[in-house]
């Protein structure tokens, strides 16, 4: 199997060591034979924990970074109704962030530990969050388009091998299904609104659209981790086969909104059975992904400062517990 | 939410569903305002559909009344909003939006009732008055500052809310009285979290006992306005509607000032502002509070959204 060519096994094991993880090694590629699940106690290779450690955690990442540019309307919200939906949508965000830094915990990385990498811009996040929010149809358009794609790269996850991790996604699958239908219910009333609102709800799915495809992650042919993911039962399907369906997707429930899609190549190939679309600038994702994008160092200075300031409280907090723990032993 | 676990195989995945039927998670569309019990969530939806029916009308005091506590919400809410992705710790991120959200509810519940006095919708309310038209007391909308000064504003806001929110239940306003059955419940929870803070504040380190009594001391100077009668509370105590706010002093003076003894803090020797907000006169802030809340709609007169 490809999970034993990559776990590496020091020479100075002592023969009941290596008889234990040649033992570890047997019972994990039986449970992901039977695409069973490994929990946290079990023995796993180290490749496999460090692939979702790494997953995980940026999916986290994203989580978090991502509620800056929704954040960002809370002020503005131009009903008080929408108001209320886009602060549980943030707060929801939040709440995602921390199912899966507890997930990613179980493979024995601390909060702490993630949120250092994360300011100190050792860790990724979805690129998607280093554009900005310039009007309140984008409010629409990442429920629309970025959860809906989100959705359709989750949803397979519930199923991942790694038990933390597929029960933390069933739980945030259902919610981003909402976070989906709010945000195109935000694009069909602005499309049905006054010329103004459709035509921000428009310029809205023109900016996001392709940023949105590429959230998928680069075409199969040039992404590496994902035949290690897929035999390890990490992911179910590839980057394109994703990205196909949801094009297939948006191409039906663009119609409902009365907008259309900014690309002129979609087409469903009758041959393959398979959606397909127009070119993608991945020369871009790239760029945006090493930091040039126009946000990116706007996203991750505000989370520095967030936990910058609020270190004295987290502090204080610590203080707090002990001295009650010491009062407690003392009585 | 009620959706099944099938909904999220994969099978289903081209069909996610567009539609908006049962995107409503609490309450339920035919619930009354007034025979609703305090079990079940009230939204503001089920008041406007009352109002559009006729069944419900407040007069001209119930309403001026409703529209100074829903302003209070509104405006701590628009306050609180701004924490959300910048609080100390991913838990108060979601603690404080909850705050928010629950102040927001409430509000969009008062102005809403506020509102069919005189022919309008929570959102004309919101987002077409000016700064001397709102009635939030100045409390309400000082900055956020630092989390101690937040923590010090909704502590005070959380045991002042509660004791009026509590009186109002017996209200014979029945719609103001459903309202606040509703809220009190969860300003409840505001107090435990905000007592909390002030404890684990005042008793952390040597820098977060600072920072409380600073924020105390930034905050404490609009505490007596929440407690000020005059001619329409007076009126409205003697329908019943309402109790002398004077009358919730006590009370809030006991609760708060047993925390503060356990948190070894001494209640500011701070004068008090002379206030105002009830009668439209309100501190530089709300204008600023107001062009930020108010841009979008403004630009976009009679858009639904």
């Amino acid at each position: 199997m490809a999970s034993q060519n990559l776990q590496s096994v020091p020479a100075e094991l002592s023969p009941e060591e290596q008889e234990r993880e040649a033992a570890g090694q047997a019972y994990f590629d039986r449970i992901i034979s039977e695409d069973s699940r490994i929990e946290p106690r079990d023995w796993m290779p180290a490749a496999y924990r460090k692939t979702l450690l790494r997953q995980i955690s940026q999916h986290a990442h994203s989580e978090i970074i991502g509620m800056q540019p929704e954040a960002n309307w809370i002020t503005r919200a131009p009903s008080l109704k929408r108001k209320s939906i886009l602060m549980a949508k943030v707060q929801d965000e939040a709440g995602h962030g921390l199912y899966l830094y507890s997930a990613a915990e179980t493979l024995g990385q601390s909060r702490d530990q993630m949120m250092e990498d994360l300011i100190a811009g050792k860790a990724r996040y979805s690129s998607i969050f280093n554009y900005p929010t310039i009007s309140w149809a984008d409010m629409g358009a990442i429920g629309w388009l970025v959860d809906g794609a989100a959705i359709c790269n989750q949803v397979p996850l519930c199923r991942a091998s790694y038990g933390p991790y597929g029960r933390a996604m069933v739980r945030i699958c259902k919610e981003e299904s909402f976070h989906q239908r709010q945000g195109f219910e935000i694009l069909l009333e602005l499309s049905n609104g006054t010329p103004a609102q459709k035509q921000m709800a428009q310029d809205a799915v023109n900016r996001w659209y392709a940023p949105s495809l590429m959230m998928f992650g680069p075409p199969d042919d040039d992404s590496p981790n994902s035949k290690q993911s897929m035999a390890w039962n990490i992911k179910r399907f590839s980057n394109d086969e994703l990205r196909s369906r949801f094009v297939g997707m948006m191409v039906e429930q663009v119609r409902v909104l009365g907008l259309t899609l900014p690309d002129k190549d979609v087409r469903f190939n009758e041959e393959t059975k398979k959606w397909e679309h127009g070119p993608l600038d991945w020369n871009e994702f790239k760029e945006v992904l090493a930091g040039r994008g126009p946000c990116n160092s706007q996203r991750v200075e505000r989370r520095r400062e967030a936990h910058e300031n609020g270190a004295w409280v987290r502090e204080a907090a610590v203080a707090y517990a002990r001295k009650q723990a010491q009062k407690e032993n003392a009585a | 939410m009620t959706t099944k676990d099938t909904d999220f195989a994969i099978d289903g995945h081209g069909d996610i569903s567009v539609g908006v039927h049962g995107a409503g998670a609490s309450g339920d569309g035919s619930a009354s305002a007034t025979r609703i019990t305090p079990g079940n969530a009230l939204r503001p939806e089920d008041i406007a559909l009352e109002i559009s029916r006729g069944q419900v009308k407040p007069s001209e005091d119930v309403a001026e009344f409703a529209l100074r506590i829903g302003d209070d919400g509104l405006i701590l809410a628009q306050r609180l909003g701004h924490w959300i992705s910048r609080a100390p710790e991913l838990e108060e991120d979601i603690a404080l939006g909850n705050i928010a959200l629950d102040q927001l509810g409430h509000a969009r519940s008062f102005l809403t009732y506020a509102g069919a006095a005189w022919g309008k919708s929570e959102d004309d309310l919101a987002y077409f008055r000016r700064e001397h038209e709102f009635r939030s007391a100045h409390l309400f909308e000082q900055p956020n500052g630092d989390f101690a000064v937040t923590i010090a504003r909704q502590f005070i806001v959380s045991f002042y809310q509660f004791e009026l929110y509590t009186k109002l239940m017996e209200s014979t306003d029945a719609t103001l009285a459903a309202i606040s059955a509703k809220a009190v419940k969860e300003v409840d929870y505001h107090r435990d979290h905000s007592a909390q803070w002030v404890l684990r504040l005042a008793g952390g380190t040597d820098e977060s006992r600072d920072r409380i009594i600073q924020g105390f001391k930034l905050v404490w100077p609009y505490v007596d306005e929440l407690f000020e009668d005059d001619e329409l509370t007076t009126r409205l105590a003697e329908a019943g509607v309402t109790v002398q706010p004077s009358s919730l002093r006590e009370e809030f003076d006991h609760l708060t000032g047993g925390i503060m003894a356990q948190a070894e803090l001494d209640i500011p020797g701070v004068p008090q502002s002379l206030g105002g907000g009830r009668r439209g006169k309100h501190s530089e802030f709300l204008g600023y509070i107001l062009a930020e809340m108010q841009v979008l709609a403004r630009e976009h007169p009679g858009a639904s959204w």
